[in-house]
């Protein structure tokens, strides 16, 4: 197990590691940088803002002063400053001196904020909808693909695998659009747009009230999102549940005279549930990038619209930023996921 | 076994000295004649037939032209979607021209939903391809090979595994689509730019679809192949000299292809979708090439005062991954080896 575990660990590091790497390749090879606008700016003032980001610090140095100051935590005695360099996400005393990890540098399209100000800002929401569409998807996915296997072949069979259909091909592109106009313009049940907390976050991520008036702003987004990885959930849920109750061990235990229920949820349940745990990997991934567009059709205030328009304005440090947190989630969520199925079946362990 | 025997007489006469008659089936007829049977896979089947043909011959069946803009034509609707929508009567200005109505400049829906078509079907059938190609020749040497080849092949599909795929396209996508600056002239970066002009935006799309796929392919390659690798048959072929190249392709692959169609059709609707949503953010395929995507973000900002303009690409969409979806689910149920011979 202890080398499982190193092996997928030093796999996440590499991973990192040529994420950011890419990213800033790419980043840096565009040809012009982020000043570079349709109408010039004057060469002295390019020149200054050059030097005040060190841009024009050979490229290496650049990518090892990023890495250094985004993953590599340090203790410093300094205590922090206002200074747009100088803005950590993580950073508190401890005795005599500061903790502080990963400081994504200065917005360059935005002269006064960094990029830990717009993750502050619109990570959180983000988060809310990320972690309710993945309680969506769960809940209704898995009841779903549970009772689709004991009833095989019946009603709820078919109308559970209908879903599934319904879900893997309908898209959030598709669901969204859709879910506004049906729920929100025409019976007018639920707000089309917008998002009902704001800042300061308890926790750093979580609403300060939950009433129905955070929730109905909440209700479409999450299932959009969620109504596909539900159906995927679904689908392997039964499949991997139908195979399980045909084990000799199930056998055994109907032999036993154990009560049908017991049969189900002691022994059938847990079993089936180790396919579903792969595929949460994957899941977490589409749930991420899912949030881009669903932000984008319910005007929500997370990071997908800040990201897609940091794009277009070529603010580096942003893009690079949020491609390298999400990134690192990802691997992170991957890692955990690998870890966890390794825990739950032994024998994925000596691999 | 991927070998037809048609009708045979067999050395045991019937009664009457009739000579009896074996037919035996090959797994593609029996896969044939089980999907057949299938009547959701079939209808997949004929919608994906049906259009591929409109979008063939888009020119005669899509008069109106997809790019034009006639500005004072904005918005109109023709009569029978103001029954369909009944909220849009007080301001929707009534035009028969357009059978679906125009979008917000003037273009005719219809026209855009047929061009569209056109890059999703493209993407539907070029991504697996690449997928295809690639993931099954790096799947075949890593399985075949074995040893070390095959730990440092299958280490290096892993890495990529984890990668956050998507993340990575949309990267890939900014950074080719660069408006602002003019990338200079003699570089590979402006030769790729110029033919990824030529093609509509479709390049880089399909490089970038084509990066994230084949891995999955890959490992089912070579999982097929290892299971395959040790039957008689390829040992026999090796007996007589074949060489590593020939029992590959003509003996393991033809034997393997099966679950890896099956797989590869699953994904489509994947492409499909991932192309959708480069479009929807605005990363797909560059204006004026039409794509659902693009459309569906055009009609959610007007969903509230013309929500036809977001359903009908939205349907047309839905309705391609609907079709693909059923055929992939009626292929591997077909190629199913639990169900063979029992229908």
């Amino acid at each position: 197990m202890g080398r499982y575990v190193i092996r997928r660990f030093l796999y996440m590091l590499v991973v990192v590691l040529v994420v950011s790497f890419i990213t800033f390749a790419l980043m840096h090879g565009v040809p012009g940088g982020p000043f570079s606008r349709e109408k010039a700016l004057p060469p002295e003032t390019i020149k200054i803002l050059n030097e005040r980001y060190h841009l024009d610090d050979p490229l290496w140095r650049q990518y090892v002063d990023y890495l250094y100051n985004t993953m590599i935590p340090r203790f410093t005695t300094t205590p922090p400053t206002n200074s747009l360099m100088d803005d950590f996400l993580i950073s508190f005393k401890v005795g005599p001196a500061w903790f502080r990890w990963m400081n994504f540098g200065p917005s360059m399209h935005s002269r006064s904020r960094t990029v830990n100000d717009v993750f502050r800002a619109n990570l959180p929401v983000s988060a809310q909808l990320g972690v309710m569409a993945l309680s969506v998807s769960l809940v209704i996915g898995m009841p779903l693909g549970i009772l689709a296997a004991l009833r095989q072949n019946t009603a709820y069979d078919y109308a559970g695998m209908a879903l599934a259909i319904f879900g893997v091909s309908v898209p959030v592109i598709v669901l969204g659009p859709v879910l506004v106009w049906l729920f929100g313009v025409y019976l007018k049940w639920l707000p089309p747009t917008g998002w009902g907390s704001k800042p300061p976050y308890v926790l750093g991520f979580l609403p300060s009230h939950l009433g129905w008036d955070y929730f109905r702003f909440a209700v479409m987004p999450s299932v959009a999102l969620g109504l596909g990885s539900s159906a995927i959930i679904a689908r392997l849920t039964r499949a991997s549940l139908l195979q399980t109750v045909r084990e000799d061990y199930i056998r055994t235990a109907r032999a036993k005279g154990l009560h049908e229920r017991t049969v189900i949820t002691k022994h059938a349940l847990k079993n089936s549930l180790i396919p579903v745990v792969t595929i949460l990997g994957p899941l977490f991934a589409a749930l991420v990038t899912g949030t881009f567009v669903t932000e984008l059709i319910f005007g929500i205030p997370g990071m997908g619209k800040y990201f897609v328009t940091s794009i277009t304005n070529r603010d580096y440090p942003i893009i690079m930023g949020t491609i390298l947190l999400y990134a690192v989630f990802l691997v992170l969520a991957n890692l955990l996921v690998d870890l966890t199925y390794a825990y739950l079946d032994p024998r994925i362990r000596y691999d | 076994m991927a070998q037809t025997q048609a009708l045979q007489p067999s050395p045991l006469g019937g009664a009457g000295g009739i000579p009896l008659t074996q037919k035996r089936e090959s797994l593609w007829q029996d896969a044939l004649r089980r999907l057949v049977r299938n009547r959701a896979a079939v209808m997949g089947g004929v919608i994906i037939v049906l259009m591929i043909i409109v979008t063939i011959f888009a020119d005669k069946i899509a008069l109106k032209s997809f790019e034009v803009q006639v500005l004072p034509d904005q918005n109109k609707v023709p009569q029978w979607l103001l029954s369909v929508f009944p909220s849009m009567k007080p301001y929707a200005v009534l035009s028969e021209d357009y059978p679906l109505g125009a979008d917000y400049v003037g273009r005719d829906l219809f026209s855009r939903i047929v061009y569209g078509g056109r890059v999703s079907l493209s993407v539907a059938f070029i991504g697996p391809l690449i997928s295809l190609i690639v993931g099954v020749i790096y799947g075949s040497i890593s399985g075949y090979f074995g040893g070390r080849v095959d730990n440092i092949m299958m280490r290096i599909v892993d890495v990529l595994y984890a990668f956050p795929s998507l993340l990575f396209i949309i990267l890939m996508m900014a950074f080719f689509r660069s408006t602002l600056t003019e990338i200079p002239e003699g570089t590979p970066a402006y030769a790729l730019s110029q033919l990824d002009h030529k093609l509509g935006g479709m390049f880089f799309i399909f490089v970038g679809i084509g990066l994230t796929a084949w891995e999955t392919m890959a490992r089912l390659t070579r999982g097929q192949v290892l299971s395959v690798r040790e039957k008689e048959f390829v040992e026999a072929a090796h007996t007589i000299g074949a060489g590593h190249l020939r029992i590959m392709f003509k003996h393991i692959l033809p034997n393997i292809l099966g679950p890896l169609i099956v797989n590869e059709t699953l994904a489509i609707p994947g492409y499909i979708s991932t192309e959708a949503f480069l479009s929807f953010i605005g990363l797909g395929v560059t204006p004026p090439t039409p794509s659902w995507g693009a459309m569906i973000s055009d009609g959610s900002a007007v969903v509230r005062t013309y929500p036809s303009q977001a359903i009908f690409p939205a349907l047309a969409l839905a309705i391609t991954m609907f079709a693909f979806n059923f055929l992939g689910d009626g292929l591997r149920d077909a190629f199913d080896p639990r169900l063979r011979g029992t229908q």
